[in-house]
């Protein structure tokens, strides 16, 4: 029972300090999750720390491999809408 | 005909009160702040235009975390070209920030102030964040320290940053109304979860404010960041201005939008753009008239180190200050004496300034009424024109009118990438320049080459490097007189009568 972290990750260090687990460490190219400490945050919080701070959509997957922040889910916007937000931003 | 010195930030000795020059000074703009706040701020580096010439601040990264998304922030920020603001490239640990904190005041006396501002959100790393502030207020107490944040954590860290040497701390505060929030902030992480949208964006606002009043009523001066953004809270920061004023707020800064696609920002990518050098002015001014607004703050890359737009950070990396042997004991009274020596010469200068004030009272007003317009400076530091235009990173642009000579920003030349080999289209950083001076009519340095002469003059812009190592507000007074002398102003006044018949 692990997530895992994919290589979009941007190493911004945002989920190292909130892991209850202390499962999160830097690695070369990117932050990963040792999957022997990992909890899925069971026990400590109803949702998974990492996932609920991580900036970057689809780099944070459950042990399925499905990312927990799909395509659209933190910028708001789902992907059939992007070309008309795209062009009311570009309006302003 | 005389003309006088207004300047935003540093109050004018005037003895009746009320020149037509001295007000909407500081003095008038920060009246309804208590006596000790008013003090820090008129001697301050950071806050007196006329100071920030003279010393210098730096910031450490030692906050990568961050707790809220902002449309205009990338998080990915390694890129050895990025210049962008709050943009760093080496993260230190806060023993290694203290170290380069020493090592950096120890060469540059005029350091004065260090700021950590990111490259998160310095209270979303509070370990790191306050590790650092204990080490420097113990070992270096002659460092002001100051802190940067998106509030979200203030409330939660007023009591911990009131136990630190802490002179000043930063709110970026982009509006008060959750509907134009989410716009802008697509989700916080509060009390571990990750809230989205509106309700997102009313718990960082109401916490923004709780934090601003917890800070003014425990006396720590707060300013406040707004990032113009067009379409967006432009028509809104007026009432911001406002709010924060009301709540003890001494400053107000309006920074304008960077967006460009290949920042990777929400907002470069989705092709939102950012202010004209007008539409920002008109704000700051409409915002001036409500406080104080401080205008010569650079977007300043947040680890940049040196004096105006400088950047010397090359000189103190990790591994060349592990070599080097700092006695800070010692340099700490260099650091007093020197810093005695630019008080010394900026009394002075308020003492010549009151009587220009003096001398103009007692003139009559010029007859004839002339617009006011733009000029750029090429300095690096001093007060006075002494950088060849080919060198600038940056200019200072500086209003001059009949009513006097008020500074207004920064130009940045390179706002975002300085376009070497490795990073995709190249644009000359001559084209670069003009661009920066857009809506000045003359640009002063201390030397400029033969083939940028020709194509600012194309541009409009008229070179002028007569007043090589003279002062700023002096040259830039004589300019104005010389082109109301010489009929340049006349000539306009005659075209506009034209347009308007
Ligand atoms: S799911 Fe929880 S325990 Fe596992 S790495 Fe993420 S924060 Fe740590
Ligand atoms: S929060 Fe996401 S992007 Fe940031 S370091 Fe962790 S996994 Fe990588």
């Amino acid at each position: 029972m692990s997530l895992e972290i994919v290589d979009s990750c941007v190493s911004c260090w945002a989920c190292i300090d909130v892991c209850p687990s202390d499962a999160i460490f830097k690695a070369d190219t990117q932050f990963k999750i040792d999957a022997k400490k990992c909890t899925e945050c069971e026990g400590d919080y109803a949702n998974t720390q990492c996932a609920s701070i991580c900036p970057i959509e689809e780099t944070i997957c459950d042990s399925e491999g499905v990312p927990i922040n799909p395509l659209g889910s933190l910028t708001g916007i789902p992907p059939e809408k992007m070309n008309e937000i795209m062009l009311e931003i570009q309006s302003r | 005909m005389d003309l006088n010195v207004i300047d935003d930030s540093t109050p004018v000795a005037s003895e009746d009160g009320c020149s037509s020059g001295s007000c909407g000074t500081t003095d008038d703009q920060m009246s309804h702040l208590p006596d000790n706040i008013k003090e820090k701020v008129q001697n301050h580096p950071c806050y007196s235009e006329e100071a920030h010439h003279y010393f210098a601040r730096m910031h450490v990264a030692v906050a990568p975390a961050c707790n809220i998304q902002c449309h205009y922030c990338n998080r990915k920020y390694d890129c050895s070209n990025e210049s962008r603001p709050g943009v760093v490239s080496e993260l230190l640990t806060p023993d290694q920030a203290v170290m380069k904190t020493k090592a950096v005041a120890a060469n540059i006396p005029q350091m004065t102030v260090l700021g950590i501002a990111g490259p998160g959100d310095p209270l979303a790393n509070p370990e790191r964040t306050f590790e650092t502030f204990r080490q420097l207020s113990e070992q270096a107490p002659d460092i002001k320290l100051c802190v940067s944040t998106n509030g979200l954590a203030l409330p939660a860290s007023v009591d911990e940053l009131s136990k630190h040497n802490i002179d000043h701390v930063t709110i970026t505060i982009n509006t008060v109304d959750p509907e134009i929030g989410a716009q802008i902030y697509p989700w916080i992480y509060w009390n571990n979860r990750r809230i989205h949208g509106v309700k997102g964006a009313k718990i960082l606002i109401e916490q923004q404010q709780k934090g601003l009043e917890m800070l003014t009523e425990r006396g720590i001066l707060v300013k406040v960041n707004s990032v113009m953004i067009p379409g967006v809270n432009d028509k809104h920061l007026e009432e911001v201005s406002r709010i924060v004023k009301s709540k003890g707020a001494f400053l107000h800064n309006v920074m304008p939008l960077i967006s460009e696609p290949e920042h990777g920002t929400f907002y470069g990518v989705m092709g939102q753009r950012g202010p004209s050098p007008e539409e920002l002015q008109n704000l700051q001014d409409a915002c001036a008239g409500d406080m104080n607004m401080m205008r010569h703050c650079r977007q300043c890359r947040a680890d940049a180190v040196g004096l105006l737009g400088e950047d010397r950070g090359d000189e103190f990396t990790i591994e060349k200050i592990e070599e080097m042997d700092i006695d800070y004991g010692k340099a700490m009274k260099v650091r007093a004496a020197v810093h005695a020596g630019i008080e010394e010469e900026l009394a002075e200068k308020e003492v010549k300034k009151a009587k220009l004030v003096s001398s103009m009272d007692s003139a009559a007003q010029p007859l004839k009424e002339y617009r006011p317009m733009l000029m750029a400076v090429a300095t690096s530091g001093q007060g006075l024109i002494n950088q060849h235009f080919g060198h600038a990173t940056e200019f200072l642009v500086y209003e001059a009118s009949t009513k006097g000579i008020r500074f207004i920003s920064h130009r940045k030349v390179d706002q975002y990438c300085i376009g070497n080999d490795t990073c995709g289209e190249k644009e000359s950083a001559l084209a670069g320049s003009i661009r920066a001076l857009e809506g000045c009519e003359v640009v002063l340095c201390s030397k400029i080459g033969f083939e940028p002469w020709g194509l600012l003059e194309d541009a409009g812009i008229q070179p002028n490097g007569e007043y090589a190592m003279e002062p700023i507000d002096d040259s830039v007074q004589a300019v104005y007189q010389e082109m109301i002398a010489n009929g340049t102003l006349d000539a306009d006044e005659i075209k506009l009568d034209a347009v308007s018949a």
